[in-house]
């Protein structure tokens, strides 16, 4: 484990540089959001992350942004345990007709100001999932969502894009 | 090839192939048999299934109909049986052989056929949140409200119990554990799924191959290149057309890179949930080394819709499979750290040793699949057997444990790693030219085939019927998760509840490919 350790400091960082905010998320949030709320949340963002439904493909991306190309921490940004502790409620999946109550209970734990990313296709409109039985079609559907990132799944550069335009 | 067999007790059983001739042998169904049998021959399938002489491959039902794919593992024959149900009812496999129940439960709920003789009865993909009753069968239209869902109960002094989930704390699928503790020690654990159910059955029917291959795709992301492939294999089986050489190569050279990254991602993970970051960290580094190697060669991160029936949408370019051989040596000369790292960590052997343990006669029983049957002395792959191309031309060792525990796991996967990091080179070595993708011709009548593949979890079974016209009339797609998932439950018995997440993370059970 040392020799890996020491292997690691004399090593140039994996970590890049971060991307520019996406350009059409920014004026979207412009709209949503004013600059009051910005300020009172300052440089950080605590995330509660809720599969409504998807295929965890979304989810396997999310997860990317925690690895050492993206390190999403460094930007002050982070995934929370509860919804308690979040600012923001990342929701993938066409929200199922099974998993609605869920995320309505999971949006009316987090407290105010509180912000909803939506995460892939199937979140926008219900996706190839759409007209099912058992899908409710759309996250807007259920709660009130501030930002969309397309993407089947969205690349994680594209998620992060997406999360700091929220911190722009 | 010898014709002896084990010798098995109580019944003189019949063999699969003596099965699958006691009935009325359906026409059109490739590449294995199917045979339309009465109440008995199904009743002593069942019996078989019970004494282990084969194995339960699916069980899925039809509006009018009910059918059980089976394997005999000793020569890998395979065939489906089918039940006509003109009076909505079938008798119940699961009463005599528990690996059925949540299928018959899951037959019950969407086509309104009634398993006799079922042990549990409760639902279990029907949450009552749906309007139409038995949405795939003849749907009644409901009022919803959802009702209370009765927990197997528990008795016993100074138990307590722990509600989980659906809504987990971390960046994972939705599930819902009923813990039962005594003290740190669970004494039982019940999961109940089904909350994304998206009804990806449903959607198939009436679409068309190409939509069939999207929806299929996307019955769990991380295995969404198994599941093409095995859609597209049954679809090719049906339709009595082959994809190009070429393209079998390639289906291959992504189902391996799929296996990796996941596998790459299991291991850090299984160590991360027993607080060890570091190897988190470095096998997340060479998971998103494989993605982007993947996105370069095909345009996507987790390969998906580019394995389509009839072959794949991405050719190779030289380019490319120079990429994939710099991925190859780069994870050869970093990944045996890690696993010497893995396996001299004492702190980290202390969580994984021992703990977790699936016993080899329950994996047999359920016929677990990938790496959990394999930890416990279930040699099953279906790239060996059945088998399919290319992996008959490829030289590959389908490692083995007896040990069950959440080590075992670990180690199934290391090696496995070794193998698909082998593969990759022989494919890259030995791809053949030619075209990658052909036509298909729209059939005009109705035919049927199966598909089998081998997903980093385990077998993958697809199975399908595409009427005149070229459009789907049933597809069904049965995750390996399906006979795992009973076994976690069994798996965590007399841990400790702090244990769980290392033994679900080993276990890594699909929540989308189950509920679908």
């Amino acid at each position: 484990m040392r020799k890996l350790l020491f292997e690691i400091l004399v090593k140039p960082p994996l970590t890049e540089s971060a991307p520019a905010p996406d350009d059409s998320a920014l004026a979207q949030l412009a709209r949503a959001l004013d600059q009051a709320s910005r300020k009172r949340l300052g440089r950080s963002l605590a995330i509660r992350q809720v599969d409504a439904g998807s295929c965890n493909g979304c989810e396997l991306e999310i997860h990317a942004l925690n690895n050492a190309y993206y390190d999403l921490e460094r930007f002050g940004i982070r995934f929370v345990a509860s919804p308690r502790h979040a600012d923001v409620l990342m929701v993938t999946g066409p929200v199922t007709h099974n998993m609605r109550e869920a995320l309505e209970r999971t949006y009316a734990a987090t407290p105010a100001p509180k912000w909803v990313v939506a995460v892939g296709g199937c979140a926008r409109d219900g996706g190839c999932f759409a007209g099912s039985y058992a899908v409710t079609g759309g996250v807007a559907d259920v709660v009130p969502v501030d930002l969309h990132i397309p993407g089947c799944p969205p690349r994680p550069v594209e998620i992060l894009k997406g999360l700091l335009a929220l911190l722009a | 090839m010898s014709e002896t067999r084990t010798p098995t007790p109580v019944i003189d059983a019949p063999s699969l192939g003596e099965l699958l001739q006691s009935g009325r042998s359906a026409a059109e169904h490739r590449p294995w048999p199917r045979t339309v049998v009465d109440a008995d021959t199904w009743t002593l399938a069942a019996e078989c299934l019970t004494q282990g002489s084969i194995t339960l491959l699916g069980l899925w039902g039809e509006a009018d109909a009910v059918h059980l794919a089976l394997v005999d593992e000793q020569d890998s024959t395979i065939g489906v049986l089918s039940l006509p149900c003109p009076d909505g009812q079938f008798p119940s496999v699961a009463e005599v052989h528990a690996p059925a129940i949540r299928l018959e439960r899951t037959i019950q709920d969407l086509f309104g056929l009634k398993a006799i003789g079922l042990p549990d009865a409760r639902p279990w993909l029907d949450h009552g949140r749906w309007q139409n009753r038995h949405p795939l069968g003849n749907a009644e239209r409901i009022s919803v409200g959802a009702p209370r869902y009765p927990f197997l109960p528990v008795e016993g002094e100074h138990l307590h119990r722990i509600p989980v989930g659906p809504v987990h704390a971390g960046i994972i699928e939705p599930g819902h554990f009923r813990f039962t503790a005594s003290g740190e020690t669970i004494v039982r654990l019940e999961a109940r799924l089904g909350y994304v159910h998206k009804g990806i059955e449903g959607l198939m029917a009436g679409a068309d191959l190409a939509l069939g291959a999207e929806l299929a795709g996307r019955v769990s992301g991380d295995s969404t290149v198994a599941y093409a492939f095995a859609f597209a294999r049954a679809a090719e089986s049906a339709l009595q057309v082959e994809a190009p050489y070429r393209a079998q190569w390639l289906r291959a050279l992504m189902a391996e890179l799929e296996r990796l990254a996941n596998h790459f991602g299991d291991i850090g993970a299984i160590c991360n949930d027993a607080a060890f970051s570091l190897l988190h960290a470095h096998c997340g580094v060479l998971r998103e080394q494989v993605l982007r190697t993947a996105d370069t060669c095909f345009g996507h991160r987790l390969m998906r819709d580019v394995i389509v029936p009839g072959g794949v949408t991405q050719d190779l370019d030289p380019d490319s499979a120079a990429a994939i051989r710099t991925l190859v040596a780069e994870a050869r000369r970093r990944f045996p750290q890690l696993v010497d790292l893995y396996d001299n960590t004492a702190s980290l052997q202390d969580r994984t040793v021992g703990t977790g343990i699936l016993k080899p006669q329950l994996a047999r029983r359920f016929g677990a699949g990938g790496f959990i049957g394999r930890a416990s002395g279930r040699a099953f792959d279906a790239r060996r057997a059945p088998g399919y191309p290319p992996y008959d031309r490829l030289d590959f060792q389908v490692p083995g444990l007896d040990a069950g525990d959440v080590d075992a796991r670990v180690w199934i996967r290391i090696h496995e790693v070794e193998q698909s990091l082998s593969l990759v080179e022989q494919i890259l070595a030995r791809l053949p030219s030619g075209p990658v993708r052909e036509d298909i011709a729209t059939a005009h009548a109705s035919h049927e085939g199966i598909g089998l593949v081998e997903g980093f979890r385990g077998d993958i079974l697809v199975w399908l019927r595409v009427g005149a016209g070229g459009r789907i009339e049933r597809c069904h797609l049965r995750d390996p998760s399906w006979f795992q998932w009973p076994l976690l439950e069994a798996a965590i018995e007399g841990n400790i509840v702090a244990d769980f997440p290392l033994c679900n993370k080993s276990f890594n059970c699909s929540y989308s490919g189950h509920d679908l």
